[in-house]
């Protein structure tokens, strides 16, 4: 084990949610690979069950130095929220959130069905800005589907935000890791794109930050 | 090099639960693998699969659960260990199989893995096989974390040959999907071994020779409450047993499986770790009775944690009465004291507001009104509700059926099966369906309504089931129906795979789990020769399955059968191909003003379809639509237009 890995608590509980099809179970699955590799525990707990018909899909990381943890974050216990999804991302800060959680959104809904059908309400941008913000110690809206429709297909927004998470976490997820990560869970053919997304994750992070 | 076949012992890998189950087995040395799909089960045999050629082992994706252990004891029978899993329910649809099991015997190691989903999460119940272990008399292990999953199932093996009897481990949800990082054990030698053989030589009763069967009775019964006996010693001093807290607890909390977790980090949020004794028991039937006489002695107030029913609290109460001497009084909290449900699943949170609550420790939530804020911010998400995927042929289907009852008039309905078709109860489906019960239950309940004509019930009757399912019990729902004349029209929506819980191959399809040739069973070649009328449609011609539907709802007694196939819109054939761009011209979208009321947003609901606000009009979301084409099809202005993609 290497015992320099260092945590700024113990457990460190990272949450990952979206909605089914957006590519939350492999983010969860990368960035537990990548801190086990650290020699860190770490423990996920899944809610997949729907995760391919539309539903809400939330994984719970715990990070440890000290052995395995409950698959469920307690409620009002989680230290950093990536939400794929910005109305997914409101869920989790209101359940699951605290005055000291940091927050990364993507900025595009994928609107409910009873939100189409007009039978409920999507808040608005602004909204979903204040909230998040009045929620977490610090926030960050990126429009990471847009970047990653750029780069040819909206599922690369899951690396888009596992870059920018990178740059403002205390855990240790450096693009070495990443990289070694894509060499093995990914096709050859996939590495470019991922490797993009992943650096413009980074620098959506710098635009953000600078907005503020 | 995948981490299931790491031939290092000692490494430590993160492994999703099932992942470790099946590291467990291969630890074991199985050599024969079947289950049926099911959440949260699945990835147990996918993992197998993912091994099977260096590991040299049969892996099947059994037609169901009943098969899957039959296929597994035989070769428990011909000297191989052999293991079996499902979902929760499918111990049920064996149990039959698995009471006569136990009472023959079993020869090499056979386990039986049931993957549980307290709260349903991914389930419509919460069945529990706990309670099958204590019916059929068989030893049950419950794993309390995800090195336990891997360690247990493989000592399950051991024990099983040593007793002669299935052993049932049990997982739930969060331990099946989750992921914990699991320190390996090493793989056996692949000597080898001389060809399997079933021996039947033997004198009557001869546990390795002889002919297996379940009578006389009262011997092959005794035989069983030996051997239980047996095993409760064996578990007397298990190290799946463990214990942490003070000699004297001023309570003591009894948990098993994916509890502990909670009930150890509900411990520590209270900082409760000098009062509370946790007691894990990872060999929950039968009980360790000295074991358990030990602790309870200890106290004189025992928490039990466990989800769903008392099965752990009842059978230690029953315990405690046969003791009460040697442990004194004890106060007992749980479920029959109001203190934890018995239903749905348990959280950190809720363990430690009981633990507080009989400990009198204060337990409280973010102060200065975050909590308010939250509340707040709660009120303004929408609900998500579970909907078709964009380009599912399901909604397409249910489409078709609705409106096809809808002008027949006479209140028709539709009886539901399981798979992604059963969310035709809700919206998304249309709200067509009208019951969902158990695998095959659709036709078989349809069976029976098809009777109800000749005391004048005239509602059409209409069964829908997947293929998968017709295969799994469906089919004899459909012989039963054929067979009486039931009035019923039985439709088949084929979508080519067992779609919900990720394309595990069924007797209907030309490769199996291994990727092996095999003989697929064409469902419409069955049904003709049953003798009944068999149509074949598209479910993307929502016209003509509708006009088809509308005609065989008039024809008089007997079963009608409508294959409806289309490949599912996340099937490796189909995903990531759109056959059609699609746009909505939005001159000629009515909007509000539309007679239609909305038919494409409000009514048909797909999610890559949604309402502009500010225009007033549909519009396609590019990211979410699949190009099926189906939409353009119900819009009656003609609005939604599709471009065949070059």
């Amino acid at each position: 084990m290497i015992m320099s890995e260092m945590l700024p608590k113990d457990p460190y509980n990272l949450i990952i949610t979206g909605v089914g099809g957006q590519g939350n179970v492999l983010l969860s699955r990368m960035v537990g690979v990548m801190l086990a590799r650290k020699g860190l525990e770490v423990t996920i707990g899944e809610s997949f069950g729907a995760a391919q018909r539309g539903g809400s899909v939330m994984s719970h990381l715990r990070i440890s130095r000290s052995g395995t943890w409950s698959p469920l974050i307690p409620r009002g216990r989680a230290d950093a929220v990536i939400a794929l999804e910005p109305a997914e991302g409101l869920r989790v800060l209101a359940l699951y959130g605290n005055p000291r959680v940091q927050a990364l959104l993507n900025t595009r809904p994928i609107y409910p069905i009873g939100v189409t059908a007009g039978e409920a309400a999507y808040p608005s941008l602004e909204s979903i800005r204040r909230a998040a913000e009045g929620l977490s110690e610090r926030c960050w809206l990126l429009p990471a589907t847009e970047e990653a429709q750029k780069l040819g297909s909206p599922i690369l927004g899951n690396i888009i935000m596992l870059g920018a998470f990178s740059r403002v976490s205390p855990l240790s997820l450096d693009r070495e890791a990443f990289e070694e990560i894509l060499w093995e869970m990914f096709p050859e053919d996939k590495w470019k794109v991922n490797l993009q997304a992943y650096s413009i994750g980074e620098s959506l992070i710098s635009a953000e930050n600078a907005r503020s | 090099m995948d981490v299931l076949l790491d031939p290092r012992e000692g490494a430590r890998h993160l492994l999703l639960g099932n992942e470790a189950i099946a590291r467990g087995a291969l630890e074991a040395g199985v050599r024969l693998a079947c289950g049926y799909p099911g959440t949260p089960a699945s990835e147990v045999i996918e993992s197998l699969l993912r091994a099977a050629a260096e590991r040299k082992i049969y892996v099947e994706w059994s037609t169901n659960e009943k098969l899957a252990m039959e296929v597994a004891a035989a070769g428990s029978f011909a000297g191989l260990r052999s293991l079996c899993t499902m979902k929760q329910n499918g111990v049920h649809v064996g149990s039959d199989f698995l009471l006569h099991l136990a009472l023959s015997g079993t020869r090499g190691g056979m386990v039986v893995v049931p993957c549980e989903d307290p709260g349903a999460v991914s389930s419509i119940n919460e069945a529990e096989a706990r309670m099958f272990s204590k019916m059929l008399e068989i030893p049950l292990l419950e794993p309390g974390d995800f090195q336990e999953l891997k360690d247990m199932v493989r000592w399950a093996f051991d024990l099983s040959e040593e007793i002669r009897s299935v052993v049932m481990v049990r997982s739930v949800t969060r331990l099946s999907h989750g992921s914990g990082v699991v320190e390996l054990g090493p793989l056996p030698d692949l000597r080898e071994a001389p060809p399997p053989e079933f021996r039947y030589e033997g004198p009557t009763g001869d546990p390795d020779r002889g002919v297996l069967m379940t009578f006389p009775l009262d011997q092959t019964h005794k035989r069983l409450q030996e051997k239980m006996e047996r095993v409760r010693e064996i578990f007397e001093s298990s190290p799946f047993n463990t214990y942490r807290g003070p000699a004297n607890p001023d309570l003591l909390v009894v948990t098993s499986s994916a509890c502990f977790l909670h009930c150890r980090e509900a411990i520590s949020l209270l900082g409760a770790e000098g009062l509370v004794g946790l007691l894990k028991l990872g060999t929950t039937w039968p009980l360790p009775r000295r074991l358990l006489g030990r602790y309870l002695a200890s106290t004189e107030r025992v928490l039990v944690v466990e989800e769903v029913l008392p099965f752990l609290e009842d059978n230690i109460k029953a315990l405690a009465a046969d003791l009460a001497s040697e442990i004194g009084p004890t106060a007992f909290f749980g479920k029959a004291s109001g203190h934890l449900p018995s239903r749905g699943e348990l959280t950190p949170e809720k363990v430690a507001q009981v633990l507080a609550e009989l400990l009198g420790i204060p337990w409280e939530g973010e102060p200065g009104g975050y909590e308010d804020k939250a509340l707040d911010v709660l009120s303004m998400v929408p609900n998500r509700e579970w909907t078709f995927c964009p380009g599912c042929p399901h909604r397409a289907s249910f489409w078709a059926i609705n409106q096809a009852l809808k002008l027949d008039g006479r209140k028709g309905f539709v009886c539901g099966d399981i798979g992604c078709y059963t969310l035709g109860i809700l919206p998304t489906g249309f709200h067509t369906v009208k019951m969902v019960h158990a695998m095959g239950s659709g036709i078989g309940v349809a069976s029976g309504f098809g009777q109800l004509g000749s005391f004048g019930m005239d509602q059409p009757v209409v069964a829908v089931c997947g293929d998968s399912t017709f295969f799994h019990t469906g089919i004899n729902g459909l012989v039963n129906a054929v067979h009486h004349r039931a009035r019923v029209i039985f439709i088949l929506l084929d979508n080519g795979g067992t779609a919900m819980t990720g394309f595990q191959p069924h007797p209907g399809l030309p490769l199996d789990a291994l990727g092996r040739e095999v003989i697929e069973l064409d469902p419409v070649r069955i049904c003709r020769a049953m003798g009944i009328r068999v149509e074949v449609g598209d479910p993307f011609d929502l016209k003509g399955t509708q006009q088809l539907l509308v005609e065989l709802m008039q024809e008089d007694g007997g079963v009608q059968v409508l294959v409806l196939r289309r490949a599912c819109a996340l099937s490796p054939q189909r995903k990531s191909r759109t056959e059609f761009r699609m746009c909505v011209d939005e001159r000629r979208c009515l909007g509000h003003s539309c007679g239609c009321n909305r038919l494409c947003t409000r009514v048909f609901r797909c999610p890559g379809l949604i309402w502009d606000e500010e225009k007033g009009v549909s519009r396609i979301d590019e990211v979410i639509c699949a190009g099926c084409g189906v939409c353009a099809d119900i819009c009656p202005a003609g609005a939604i237009l599709r471009q065949e993609v070059a």
